[in-house]
């Protein structure tokens, strides 16, 4: 074969039978070994299902969109929050290929849910998925050794398997040498090389995938002496007690073995107990003889690879830093790692606060449009109130977030694709260690200064799920936008115009901040030391290099994060809306009574005097417990609230002076003032700390796949918001405020 | 030969070669996996500004990796 480099095209490679290997695992069952040629697998009878699989920051996305387009179904796997994608490829034909995108895994010995859901569909263990009939690897090229152990794990599991061989441009660009011909030759399976960004090697791996026939992997592998008993043992009782076929329960016999401590995932079928009992036999046993069967396994795979690569890679002759070292050179500097994250977090926050404004005062705009109209086309009623203060209220309540979710979402993909999300994670890791979270935990805290929903939504990233889920606990500490007009209001009813100088005001502002950060963070050391205890996360992370975003995946997964919003949270949040105005609009005051006087004679209206005595403590009467009641659905809807009740039409120009005054004017029925100094600053950090936002709490719901911890979130920080608020107004009172 | 020590207390920028992994511990396993085995050579780019986390350059890409584990590795610097 001749040593052709790099780029001999993939589509010369023919059909062809394998000879059979002489290692103990090989990956045809024992019938198909009959004689030397081993005829190639034929398709079943409806078209084959792939699934794609690679390491992450292989380039897995974009290959997946770019074979697919928009041809994809995006959602969750049952039971668990791991992003579930199907979508269709079309052959040169125009005959349809489904292919299901799995997580990204570095290993299928699963350290996180992502990577179990990657495992289990690949052993067929999930009754949700259909156990794929053929497998995509995709690699990338400049990184071959790391890449190809996932590789080797999923060629024993016998299947057909065409290697994608990634980011061939960077390989020319790095200096190295891919000897394709012999890759392709050593494997015994198509190996397509291919630059997912920029299409090209599509065609080729097309055609690869709608072949009739693929071959299956030259995948001869001995196994270490010491482990190949229990292999062999575990392979019998996997095939008789959970069904799986022979092939691959040698692949799961093999897996159990590096699986140390197993991430399991709901909707995955557990192991029978048999089986369990032979793998703790051997761990016992081997722990007793100082066996490391793990390691063997791992060394003795990457010795496979280690030769594979040693014929096919001719390594880059010694050249000077790459770009992406000159890069992390500033990027990860002591001094100027700093200067980058803050500018990068300033430009992000000021584009959300200033770019969401727009389309949210438009779609703010349109939605009372419509109300306004259909209140002229329809007869006065309940019916006319429904429609205009329910449903269209609260639909106009979920597409106001939309502006601020796609922009964020734009801004941690950039993020993610560049790289800098790694490096992010990198400088500010010794920050979140602690409190006993790591690195991985700071831009979805970060973002959640914007919004806690694409916050939460972030939290994917994170692998482990007690960290992932501390981090969902505290994030709607951090102070959101929609808590601004609280405080603008408070602050404007604490000082009258001129009294005190701006900056005070600001530091004020600054404080409410601080004190949401701080509790955040404090619950989360709390949490990591008490109900979520668990070991110290580790930092393993891989720092991939610094690539150009593919602004078609950018926009895909916008629209994705944007739908899969509208869809799981917006229906929540639509469905409680028209609840409290129903709260808010019945019973009907009695006739003649003006129209602001009519939310006093509500079930809200009740629910505030009811409540009346637990606030009464903090210093808040029964009509500023209508305003906490109303704005349960967003922390914003406290502003127009106290208009409401105050007896005061706030107008869209977010003049709040005339409302400041009926806030000055109001009284306790004994006459001294309700809204002193006091009150107005425990006001604000009652909604630093209070939970009173409906669509974090959908999203929680989705996020955490729990009503358990979702209630418990809202429980944590109601508790917390009313018992600070009260040890405030106790103290300021006693000190005389 | 230079006399092994701990992969913490290697300067930053120096190349050494695995020695020894602690035999448990699942964080180690995946180290392994992630291709830093006893005997891959590797190069100490630089600690975080804070000073932990570290990142090393191996097997062609880099990783990163806290001091914690780095003290449990033993590594044996290359000339």
């Amino acid at each position: 074969m001749s040593d052709d480099p790099i780029t001999s095209a993939a589509s010369t490679h023919s059909d062809r039978t394998i000879s059979v290997g002489g290692g103990s695992l090989d990956v045809r069952t024992s019938s198909e070994i009959g004689g030397a040629e081993v005829p190639s697998r034929s398709v079943p009878a409806r078209p084959p299902v792939y699934a794609l699989v690679g390491n992450p920051n292989c380039g897995k996305s974009t290959l997946f969109n770019a074979l697919t387009g928009l041809k994809q179904k995006v959602g969750n796997y049952p039971g668990v929050t791991v992003e579930r994608k199907i979508g269709t490829a079309y052959s040169q034909h125009g005959q349809p290929i489904q292919i299901i995108d799995l997580p990204g895994a570095y290993s299928l010995a699963a350290r996180s849910p992502d990577e179990a859901v990657t495992r289990d569909v690949l052993l067929g263990r999930r009754a949700d998925t259909p156990q794929p009939d053929r497998i995509i690897c995709i690699v990338d090229a400049t990184n071959l050794e790391r890449n190809l152990y996932l590789v080797h794990q999923v060629l024993d599991l016998g299947k057909p398997v065409v290697v994608v061989l990634n980011m061939m441009d960077l390989v020319v660009q790095a200096g190295l040498q891919i000897r394709l011909t012999r890759l392709q030759h050593a494997l015994g399976i198509p190996v397509i090389p291919c630059e997912a960004v920029n299409g090209k090697g599509l065609i080729e791996l097309k055609l690869a995938l709608s072949r009739q026939e693929l071959p299956l992997a030259r995948h001869a592998w001995d196994v270490p002496a010491p482990i190949a008993p229990a292999v062999a043992e575990l392979q019998a009782s996997l095939h008789q007690n959970d069904g799986r076929p022979p092939l691959v329960a040698r692949a799961e016999a093999l897996l159990l073995l590096t699986d140390q401590d197993a991430v399991r995932v709901a909707g995955s079928a557990p192991l029978s107990a048999r089986t369990t009992e032979i793998l703790q036999a051997w761990k016992k046993r081997w722990e007793g003889e100082g066996v490391d069967w793990a390691g063997t396994l791992v060394n003795s795979r990457y010795e496979v690879i280690g030769r594979l690569c040693a014929e096919a890679v001719q390594p880059a002759a010694a050249i000077g830093p790459s770009p992406s070292d000159r890069i992390d050179a500033v990027v990860t500097h002591p001094v100027w790692g700093w200067v980058v994250l803050g500018v990068t977090m300033a430009a992000l926050f000021l584009s959300i606060f200033t770019l969401a404004q727009y389309p949210m005062d438009w779609i703010d705009g349109r939605v009372t449009a419509l109300a306004d109209w259909l209140r002229d086309a329809m007869p006065p009623g309940d019916l006319r109130a429904l429609l205009t203060d329910g449903v269209i209220s609260g639909a106009g309540r979920v597409v106001e977030f939309l502006p601020q979710i796609l922009i964020l979402y734009f801004f941690i993909g950039l993020l993610e694709d560049t790289g800098y999300m790694a490096r992010a994670a990198f400088i500010m890791d010794r920050v979140m260690s602690r409190v006993g979270l790591n690195g991985k935990s700071f831009i979805p805290l970060l973002s959640s200064y914007a919004c806690a929903i694409p916050g939460i939504m972030a939290t994917r990233t994170i692998e482990d799920r007690k960290d992932r889920l501390i981090t969902i606990l505290v994030a709607p500490l951090m102070s959101c936008s929609a808590r601004l007009p609280v405080y603008l209001l408070m602050i404007a009813a604490l000082f009258p115009t001129g009294s005190v100088p701006v900056l005070t005001k600001v530091g004020l502002m600054m404080g409410m901040y601080l004190l949401g950060t701080s509790a955040a963070f404090g619950f989360a050391w709390l949490f990591k030391r008490t109900l979520l205890k668990g070991e110290t996360p580790v930092m393993i992370m891989e720092l991939p290099p610094y690539r150009w975003p593919s602004l078609r995946s950018l926009a895909l997964r916008m629209l994705e994060r944007a739908g899969l919003f509208l869809r799981r949270a917006g229906t929540i949040i639509l469905g409680i809306s028209v609840v409290l105005w129903f709260l808010t609009a019945y019973p009907k005051a009695p006739a003649g009574t003006p129209p602001e006087q009519q939310i006093a004679h509500s079930f809200a209206g009740d629910v505030g005097r009811a409540l009346e005595p637990v606030l009464r403590p903090l210093g808040f009467d029964w009509r500023i417990g209508i305003a906490i009641v109303s704005s349960f659905v967003a922390r914003e809807v406290f502003v127009s609230a106290t208009g409401v009740v105050f007896g005061v039409q706030t107008d869209s120009s977010g003049n709040l002076l005339p409302l400041r005054a009926a806030l000055q004017r109001a009284v306790w029925p004994d006459g001294h003032a309700l809204f002193t100094p006091l009150v107005c600053l425990n006001l604000m950090i009652y909604y630093v700390l209070a939970m009173q936002c409906l669509s974090t709490t959908a999203v929680v719901r989705r996020e955490t796949n729990s009503w358990r911890w979702t209630l418990f979130q809202q429980f944590y920080l109601s508790a917390t918001a009313w018992l600070v608020a009260c040890a405030v107004y106790q103290i300021g009172r006693a000190l005389g405020f | 030969m230079a006399a092994p020590v701990k992969l913490s207390e290697l300067p930053v920028g120096s190349r050494a070669v695995v020695r020894e992994f602690p035999k448990g511990g699942a964080a180690f396993l995946r180290l392994r996996e992630m291709g830093l085995l006893a005997g891959t050579p590797f190069v100490l780019v630089r600690a975080a500004p804070l000073g932990d986390p570290l990142e090393i350059q191996v097997r062609g890409y880099h990783l990163t990796l806290r001091k914690s584990e780095a003290a449990e590795i033993v590594v044996e610097p290359a000339p």
